[in-house]
């Protein structure tokens, strides 16, 4: 196959256009995984540390938003930000930045669901203790926050690999942009059917080579942190 | 640093507790004083760690009243309690302690000195660094101990402390209990066997269905119980 030549000839020589679309792939997918952090980890903690009504309900869609197909965040965050849409004046449609907000849309509940699971198990488990040695609420957070952190840091990684693979929501908000949005996953997209084959399998070898470092990572914390804390 | 107020005595007037529709715990008046330590003895499902639980105020009565030193406010600033399963913070033992000492107020720079002299007191010396959760039942229940010591507690309660325990690890518990109780801290302990009870107790409290049947000094309850409930469970007979 001079396909497989041409692609490692590709990475190898460190192909500009190549690495500019993994840079950007890249910031995009890191990027909603930061935002994504920040609402879904302290929306997850509350929701696990309160009691409300409709709470079960909440929990229900959260762990239902986890499996949200791609195209359809990619569609409403899409009508958000086009320009006769509720916040088109941000004029955000077909930059990188609308890339970062469906990516965040479409991992922040993952994060959320997984956080909440977490943070709710960990609680059951520490809460009398915690009570009996009189820690106060925002001590009783960033305990649970602590002593999850494995899991926590697990559940992020989950959305990145989520955010990094993932082409229906960038390629909609995004437009696929030479230069501009493109990403890998619409890169290996666009060239696959034009027929650039190497340029193709160069990215899908750098996805896949992403997404078993990023396994590998989750692996990694989840044996340190049985072996660090038990 | 124990601050001069003091949650001694704590009196029990007519508390009932009740979760559920079901009534746990039935119109029980006790005074816990200063002294030797009082044991909660009665079988499984008599109400024991709800009693203890109600103690260290982290329940309130359904009725009546639990007053510390005097005082209605739960606060648990001058008690501390193992649970029956104590819970372990997912760090390592000395960690655990540590914790505990943050929790109690101590300053960072002596937390470190004090955690090492608090496993050594109760005999995790060399198991400082493990995880936790990798430690046996008897070493868990230790260090759950030395974590309740932190905060230099006038009031100590034990859930059934040595439930579970094989009799090496039971002797090493009871040893601990008995410096602890030497040192002026008051124990108030839950168990189902009678031998701990006569080890360990001052002060017997029989408790079953939810009432407490008979209490008084140790000696007299052994040597002259008053009731057939204390008749029978002395004599190792089944209450059910
Ligand atoms: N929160 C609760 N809701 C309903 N029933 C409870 C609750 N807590 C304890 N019980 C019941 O109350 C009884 C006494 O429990 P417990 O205090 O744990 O007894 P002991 O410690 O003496 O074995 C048991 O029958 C138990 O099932
Ligand atoms: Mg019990």
């Amino acid at each position: 196959m001079p396909g497989d030549v041409s692609a490692l000839q590709l990475l190898l020589s460190g192909d500009p256009a190549l690495l500019a679309i993994v840079r950007l792939s890249l910031i995009v997918s890191l990027s909603a995984v930061v935002f994504g952090g920040l609402i879904g980890v302290p929306f997850g903690a509350a929701v696990a540390l309160t009691r409300f009504p409709g709470r079960e309900a909440v929990i229900v869609i959260l762990n239902a938003l986890m499996g949200l197909p791609p195209v359809v965040v990619g569609l409403a965050v899409y009508l958000l930000l086009s320009r006769s849409g509720p916040l088109g004046s941000w004029g955000l449609l077909f930059t990188p930045q609308a890339m970062i907000v469906a990516q965040t849309v479409l991992i922040a509940p993952i994060i959320a669901a997984l956080a909440r699971q977490t943070v709710e198990d960990l609680w059951s488990e520490y809460r009398d203790e915690l009570a009996a040695m009189d820690v106060g609420p925002l001590g009783r957070i960033a305990t649970l926050i602590w002593d999850g952190r494995f899991s926590l840091v697990t559940a992020l990684l989950a959305g990145f690999g989520r955010a990094a693979a993932e082409v229906g929501a960038v390629l909609i908000v995004g437009g696929n942009i030479d230069g501009f949005t493109r990403t890998m996953t619409t890169a290996i997209a666009l060239e696959t059917s034009k027929g650039d084959l190497p340029l193709a399998i160069g990215l899908g070898l750098v996805l896949i080579a992403i997404v078993v470092v990023v396994n590998a990572a989750a692996w990694g914390l989840r044996r340190a942190g049985e072996r660090l804390a038990g | 640093m124990r601050a001069p107020v003091t949650d001694l005595p704590i009196v029990l007037e007519d508390v009932s507790f009740s979760a559920g529709g079901v009534t746990i715990l039935d119109r029980i008046s006790l005074v816990l004083v200063a002294g030797s330590p009082t044991v909660l003895i009665g079988p499984n499902g008599a109400g024991k760690t709800t009693l203890l639980r109600l103690v260290m105020g982290l329940i309130a009565p359904t009725r009546g009243r639990v007053t510390w030193g005097g005082r209605e406010q739960a606060s648990p600033t001058h008690r501390a309690i193992v649970f029956q399963r104590p819970a372990m913070l997912r760090r390592s033992a000395a960690g655990n302690i540590r914790y505990a000492l943050a929790a109690a107020g101590v300053p960072r720079a002596r937390r470190a000195a004090h955690a090492l002299a608090l496993g050594a007191l109760v005999g995790l010396t060399g198991l400082e660094r493990r995880p936790a959760r990798k430690l046996s039942g008897g070493e868990q229940q230790r260090l759950a101990l030395a974590r309740a010591l932190a905060k230099e507690p006038q009031l100590l309660l034990l859930d059934e402390p040595t439930a579970s325990l094989d009799p090496a690890a039971t002797k090493a518990i009871e040893d601990v209990i008995r410096k602890v109780a030497a040192s002026g801290i008051k124990v108030v302990m839950s168990t189902h066997d009678l031998g701990e009870a006569k080890r360990l107790a001052g002060e017997i409290v029989l408790v079953h269905r939810g009432r407490v049947i008979e209490s008084g000094a140790a000696e007299t309850f052994f040597a002259a119980p008053k009731t057939i409930e204390a008749r029978r469970f002395i004599a190792g007979e089944l209450l059910v």
